[in-house]
């Protein structure tokens, strides 16, 4: 026998050699979903902490209304459910701008002679060298009523009061869409880069104008990109806790300050929180899966 | 005013990138119903050339018309011509069918008679069981017909063909040529077809135009291009030949008096343009015989043979130290001379040339 293939050479040592990843997936991934897991279904301390006791108050909490005492017949409780379908739609707002945003940047970067490709990726992310809690921040001064952005409005007399920007649903989706756009830009980047502009040009042949190329050829074909940076943005957007939190007010809340607030301090409510989180983490598995299922059947046919 | 039967007029053609010129002036009429093949080593600008008819390149000077239209200003989606690319760009996510009714859709055909239309030419180029097949699941050559029946799908006035065969091995390219040949008879419409390669070009041609840096060097048949070529490029870019420096004595009518390595006195058609003076004779190695040294209008030294199978190449040196390859046919009578061996070699009467540079 000859030198042998790798997969020879190494078969039976498999697990060996897979080990240390196997130690990084139990220990940062497997064992925080199960302890939340765990902790959804015990019983709460009221200085935060658990008893190690089972039980479904903390989804009972989530999602039915059993009056002040607890004595009534349960109720479907909105408040919670309303936060979380908050979430989604400011995340698919925030996901859809950096889509709009993020398409013709990854465009443009990619279609750039192929030595100033990488500079110009290098600037995109520039401003994410900085901490998201120092961008958010700044954020939040540009646009307050006081900040720069409406000073100089007022300033030109193009605005005569200021925009009141600050604590909305507007400054939240702002904030995620700054936050994420790399996200975007990057897998639809890559998706571009790959694209044969030769198609386009068979397309314009076969007497398609313009918007007719971008929409039965180009998005198509680089549909992976797209739907990759879709998903990267929308699932972090949907937990975010900083935007919400510096940008948004009390009507703008979001779940990932749901899941903060049962963590922090005295007042918190650990089993709650960790159901909280389950039930996002679940949302967020279900939007995966019917991604990987449409994505099998474009493979398999 | 173009004539009805010429199909595609290019009118003193120009472009330019930059300080480059690709095209140089280009004059060319393609008929109706007629295989015309461009011709040229790569960089040559038959490739620019297509991609302005195609409307893929803005021309830098002059026109371009269809059936006396002028195309220039018509951007590439209302130019009633399709284009079969080089490397297929087939759309990868539509099945063979789509990407045929993409074209005969876009033009705003029935969707029933787009349909039947689809089916009609995938039969022509018979694909009909892979209607459903999307291109990545299939071969080079089955790719190669898709773009093909895709292009000729919405009946175009002129097909332009951008070297379809290069990506296909030889024994498929081979068997293709005959195919697309009987395709373009069936069909009844002009095609331009692209190639750096002469047998295709030979083989598949009604017309042939030579190009070589931006320029036409020569329209014609192939026999026409390949048996009176017009300078010494066309006649070393086709096929293989000899050119033997010789000293032109006199021209009168197309026949030229030459005087021959070794000092010895031929005759000999001459192209147009060449004067009395140095000059180039071009002889293809199949035209010569080899025969007694004092009977040649050549003699030369043997120095080597090359067994070809139907063909043996006999390399030989002339007195004045010129390389030539002569081809004997291979068979019985055939007299083979010995390495080393001084022969005459004489010139069949009327295959030799006299060529400008």
């Amino acid at each position: 026998m000859g030198a042998g293939n790798s997969s020879q050479i190494y078969q039976g040592s498999g697990w060996k050699l897979l080990f240390p990843s196997w130690i990084i997936i139990g220990i940062f991934l497997l064992a925080p979903v199960l302890m939340m897991g765990v902790y959804s279904f015990l019983t709460k301390e009221f200085r935060g902490g658990v008893i190690w006791q089972f039980s479904l108050d903390a989804y009972d909490q989530f999602f039915f209304d059993r009056g002040l005492f607890g004595d009534e017949p349960p109720r479907l409780e909105w408040t919670y459910i309303g936060i979380f379908w908050r979430s989604i739609w400011q995340a698919g707002l925030a996901t859809i701008a950096c889509l709009l945003i993020g398409f013709p940047t990854a465009w443009f970067i990619a279609t750039r002679n192929p030595k100033s490709r990488s500079t110009w990726l290098f600037l995109v992310t520039i401003p994410y060298w900085v901490n998201l809690l120092i961008r958010t921040v700044s954020m939040k001064f540009l646009i307050r009523d006081t900040g720069p952005l409406n000073e100089f409005l007022l300033s030109f007399g193009i605005i005569d009061a200021p925009l009141g920007l600050i604590n909305t649903n507007f400054a939240v989706q702002l904030g995620l869409f700054y936050s994420y756009l790399p996200f975007m830009v990057l897998p639809i980047y890559a998706a571009v880069e790959r694209y044969d502009f030769s198609l386009s040009e068979a397309a314009a042949d076969l007497y398609a104008g313009r918007w007719t190329i971008l929409r039965l050829v180009i998005l198509p074909v680089v549909k992976p990109g797209i739907v990759a940076g879709c998903i990267l943005v929308f699932v972090p957007s949907l937990g975010a806790f900083l935007a919400p939190d510096l940008l948004g007010g009390a009507k703008t809340f979001m779940i990932g300050s749901l899941i903060e607030e049962q963590f922090k301090g005295n007042a918190g409510n650990w089993p709650f929180g960790a159901a909280a989180s389950m039930i996002l983490l679940t949302i967020v598995m279900c939007v995966l899966l019917v991604y990987a299922r449409n994505q099998n059947k474009v493979e398999a046919r | 005013m173009a004539s009805p039967e010429i199909a595609v007029s290019v009118d003193q053609v120009v472009k330019r990138y930059g300080n480059v010129t690709a095209l140089n002036g280009v004059s060319l009429d393609i008929r109706e119903n007629e295989f015309f093949t461009l011709l040229g080593p790569s960089g040559c600008g038959k490739t620019t050339l297509l991609r302005a008819i195609a409307g893929f390149e803005d021309v830098t000077e002059g026109h371009i018309r269809l059936k006396g239209q002028d195309l220039v200003d018509q951007p590439p989606f209302k130019r009633p011509v399709n284009t079969v690319f080089q490397q297929y760009a087939l759309f990868p996510h539509m099945s063979v069918t789509e990407n045929v009714l993409f074209g005969l859709l876009r033009k705003s055909w029935s969707r029933q008679d787009a349909e039947r239309r689809a089916q009609d030419v995938l039969e022509l180029v018979q694909l009909s069981d892979f209607a459903d097949r999307k291109p990545g699941q299939l071969s080079g050559g089955q790719q190669q017909r898709v773009a093909l029946a895709r292009a000729l799908a919405p009946r175009p006035e002129v097909l332009l063909l951008d070297e379809p065969l290069s990506a296909l091995d030889l024994k498929l390219r081979q068997a293709v040529r005959m195919e697309l040949k009987a395709i373009q008879r069936e069909t009844g419409i002009a095609f331009i077809f692209v190639t750096h390669d002469q047998e295709e070009a030979l083989t598949m041609s009604d017309r042939i135009a030579v190009m070589s840096a931006g320029h036409v060097q020569q329209v014609g048949t192939p026999k026409e291009i390949y048996e009176t070529p017009v300078n010494r490029f066309v006649a070393d870019f086709i096929g293989e030949t000899n050119l033997l420096d010789v000293q032109v004595l006199s021209v009168t009518g197309g026949l030229a008096q030459v005087l021959m390595p070794g000092n010895r006195n031929f005759k000999c058609p001459a192209a147009a343009v060449v004067n009395a003076g140095p000059g180039h004779l071009s002889v293809r190695p199949e035209r010569i015989s080899v025969c007694a040294e004092a009977a040649g209008d050549l003699s030369a030294t043997v120095i080597d043979h090359t067994y070809l199978g139907t063909d043996i190449q006999l390399h030989v040196k002339l007195v004045d130290g010129e390389a030539m390859s002569v081809r004997l046919q291979n068979a019985e009578t055939t007299l083979m001379p010995e390495t080393g061996v001084v022969v005459g070699l004489s010139l069949e009467a009327g295959a030799a040339r006299l060529l400008a540079d």
